[in-house]
Order: structure tokens, then sequence, then C-alpha cells
């Protein structure tokens, strides 16, 4: 296996979508290769962090008054 | 998640629950929906324009229009996927009303160099945000998504920070599944690639 046909498969054996056999074959690739080692678990970390940390955050008192203003409209509808 | 089992027939989930509530006339059950999914609608609207006034109007807008096209929504899709794609047309109607003369859509498939094969490895150490306060951080993640073209960042933001399945996000941009999965690889790639310059070797130049 290449590193591109390993790259194909990333998506799919980060989403765990990957048939045992496929997957071996990967695994079998990463014991040889670094460069996918480290592709592989910073894209992982990658996908962490960005789960991890709320970048936007509905403040609280905005996040009342949307839900008022919602409401108040869909009463009148 | 919870379902509820009804005998003989297929799960109803308890949004559907609340929709069926909410048709009746039940406000209260709409404000429960509300309630439920007003912080992911205000994430994905302010991941796509960019813009936190854009973002507050996309929630009212959304749930609004949810409301009144209450009676269109079909039982055979999640009430999450289909107010999320009522969020994303909204939010995309205010990012082109905002960069007018630009060219602006997720349908547009974006060729770029990063987001191919990893240059510049090295690997990042067990736990690279560390070295950055939370706030920081968020400077920083925030940052690098914006460099990301449109397209890709809505993909990445629905199926890896929403968690909606390749299927739904599919379903959500109206964009085939190779489409979703193209994108969904190539911005995660960016997003390393990007991302590496501030966590790869810590303690060296610009780390405060
Ligand atoms: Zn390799």
């Amino acid at each position: 296996m290449t590193c591109s046909e390993f790259l194909a498969q990333l998506d799919d054996l980060i989403d765990d979508k990957v048939s045992v056999r496929m997957r071996a074959d990967l695994e079998e690739h990463l014991h040889g290769c670094e460069h996918c080692v480290i592709t592989l678990s910073t894209t992982r970390k990658t996908i962490e962090i960005y789960r991890k940390h709320v970048i936007y955050e509905l403040p609280n008192e905005l996040r009342d008054r949307l839900q008022k203003a919602i409401l108040a409209k869909c009463k009148k509808c | 998640m919870s379902t509820i089992q009804t005998q003989g027939t297929e799960e109803i989930h308890p949004d559907i629950l609340l929709v069926n509530r909410a048709r009746a006339g039940d406000v209260e059950a709409f404000e429960k929906l509300v309630r439920q999914y007003d912080r992911q609608v205000f994430r994905i609207a302010q991941h796509i324009t960019q813009n936190r006034e854009d973002a507050e109007d996309v929630v009212q807008d959304a749930f609004l229009k949810a409301y009144e096209k209450l009676n269109q929504f079909q039982g055979n899709s999640k009430f999450y996927t289909w107010l999320v794609r009522i969020a994303v047309n909204e939010s995309l109607m205010r990012l082109r009303k905002r960069r007018t003369g630009r060219m602006v859509s997720i349908d547009e498939d974006v060729e770029t160099e990063e987001g191919s094969m990893p240059r510049d490895l090295a690997d990042w150490g067990p736990d690279p945000e560390e070295q950055y306060g939370q706030s920081e951080m968020a400077d920083i993640l925030r940052k690098t998504i914006q460099g990301l073209p449109p397209g890709f960042r809505v993909v990445f933001v629905l199926r890896d920070v929403e968690g909606l399945s390749t299927e739904e996000t599919a379903e959500t941009l109206g964009l085939s599944i190779p489409a979703v999965k193209s994108r969904l690889l190539r911005a995660r790639l960016q997003l390393r690639e990007r991302l590496n310059r501030y966590f790869r070797n810590r303690n060296k130049d610009g780390v405060k």
C-alpha cells in the first residue's frame, strides 16, 4: 500500500468504517510508515480538539432574548 | 438516544412527539425544541456567516421558518436535520448578501493544494493544547477554521463538530455522498496542516 492509498482510506479509518481486511492492510502500512502514523494521529487530534472546544458560545442573556423573541412571534402565528 | 417504543410500529423520536404537539398549537412544545437546538443552530450559523449579528438573525429566522413550515415536515427525516437544513440555507443567504460580487457557494468544488499529501510532519505530543489558555485556544481554532473555503468549513462543522452522519450532511447540503466525503477529507487535512503551526514543537518561536 502506498501513502496515497492510505490517505484515501483515512476518513473511513478515523470514522471506524473500514472492513476487517482493509484495517489489517492499513495497519500493516502504519508499521512501516511514520509519515502516515503522524498524519493519522494529528488528524484525529484535530477533530478531537474541534469537538472539545465550543468556539462559538451562545451567551445565556442572548439566548434568553432570542428565545423570547422567537416564541413571541410564534404565538402570533 | 432515547426513543419511545410503540407496539407494533417503528420507534418514535421524542422530537417527533414535540413536533406533533406544536403542530396542534402547543407553543410550549415548540419552545422545548428551541431550547434543545438553539445553541447548535447558532454555532452552525456563526461558522458559515462568520458574523455574530447574522448568526443571531439566523437563529430567530430559522426557528420561525421551521415553525411556519411544521406542516411540511415529513417524519421520515430527523427534526434536527431538517432544522439544520433551514439554518444552513438562511446562513448562506446572509453570507451572500454580505459578499455581493464574490462567489459564495457550497456547491463549488474548490481545488486547493492543501489537503493533499501532508507535508512538514512532526508529531504533536500527547497534549498539544496545554501550552495555550482556553481563550487563546479558541482564538486559534476560530482563525484556523475561518481560513477554509465555506464549502469545506460547513461539511467539517456538520460532520465532525455537530455529529451529523455523512448521509445527513449530504441531504442537508444537497450534495452527493462522494462530494461530502471528498470535502471532509480535505477539510480535515487542511485544518491539521494549519494547526500544525501551533502544535508541533512547543517552546519554539511564536509561543508566548
Ligand atoms: Zn505512508
